[in-house]
């Protein structure tokens, strides 16, 4: 399903350091059973991921109100909800544009037993006010790889032909941005 | 005036800008000059008559939720800073 969609949208890949990918899963693992949610930004233009920022998760703070969500009726905290808090928002926003980055990849982890990194509703609702970046989830329980967390990117794609109205794109992992187009075997020439 | 800082999805409604000025002595005043202007700016912040849920409004640095949401007060020479909030989570 997934090559497919990557084949149909030749441009819609996240191209990604590995040390990085270990980076979010390290992070999502070190929050569980809290949903662990952070950024990678990168050069404005680029659209490559660099440095990782870790975001605190607001609904995991002791004192949070809780969530109400108008979709399930429940009320949520931190093993099913996660948000910046917007003090963090604000600062981080003005990080950002003093050092011409953009957030390149908006991650976050899911972590109830049988959810899959797949985006939810608000998920969604979500990608659409940051149409640009790879929309990184992390499963920590997929039945299907127990133990192992699984990541899946995600992007906006105008013609809104998914129903979950984000495309799900293949992610290549790199060792080096360097030998992107020539893969990680490629060994440079001795000058 | 105030200054408004506007995130990049909503540039399409201010030509490209990312700064432009607005006058008003609440967030709703503010808007309703911004809408009069760059239409279409109102229905991405205001749903049913609040601040929708995921966006962020700071008056000077300080989220307007903390400070009476679309009545909290706007100085001349404020900055007001309007962000895509993040959230979400499992199904």
């Amino acid at each position: 399903m997934r090559r497919a969609l990557a084949a149909k949208y030749p441009g819609v890949v996240l191209v990604i350091r590995a040390d990085l990918v270990d980076e979010i899963v390290a992070h999502a693992r070190r929050d569980h059973p809290n949903e662990a949610c952070g950024v990678i930004a990168g050069p404005e233009g680029t659209d490559r991921p660099e440095r990782l920022i870790p975001m605190v998760n607001a609904a995991a703070l002791p004192g949070y109100p809780g969530f109400h969500h108008p979709e399930t009726g429940t009320v949520r905290f931190g093993d099913t909800f996660y948000t910046w808090e917007s003090k963090a928002d604000l600062l981080l926003d003005r990080e950002l544009s003093a050092r011409d980055e953009t957030m390149v990849v908006i991650y976050h982890s899911h972590t109830k037993p049988g959810s899959e990194a797949y985006p939810s509703v608000i998920d969604v609702e979500i990608a659409q006010g940051h149409p640009d970046a790879h929309h990184v989830i992390v499963g920590m329980q997929d039945p299907r790889n127990p133990g192992r967390p699984e990541v899946r990117s995600y992007r906006t794609v105008d013609s809104g032909l998914d129903e979950a109205g984000l495309v799900e794109e293949a992610v290549e992992v790199v060792e080096s941005y360097m030998f992107a187009h020539t893969g990680a075997d490629a060994v440079p020439d001795k000058d | 005036m105030a200054t408004v800082s506007i995130p990049t999805i909503l540039r399409t409604h201010t030509g490209g800008e990312k700064s432009v000025e607005a006058k008003g002595a609440t967030v709703s005043e503010v808007i309703d000059d911004l809408e009069s202007r760059h239409s279409g700016l109102r229905d991405r912040l205001i749903t049913n008559g609040n601040l929708h849920r995921f966006v962020n409004v700071y008056v000077d640095d300080e989220d307007v939720r903390f400070a009476g949401g679309l009545q909290a007060p706007v100085k001349d020479g404020s900055t007001v800073t309007i962000l895509p909030a993040v959230a979400g989570g499992v199904r």
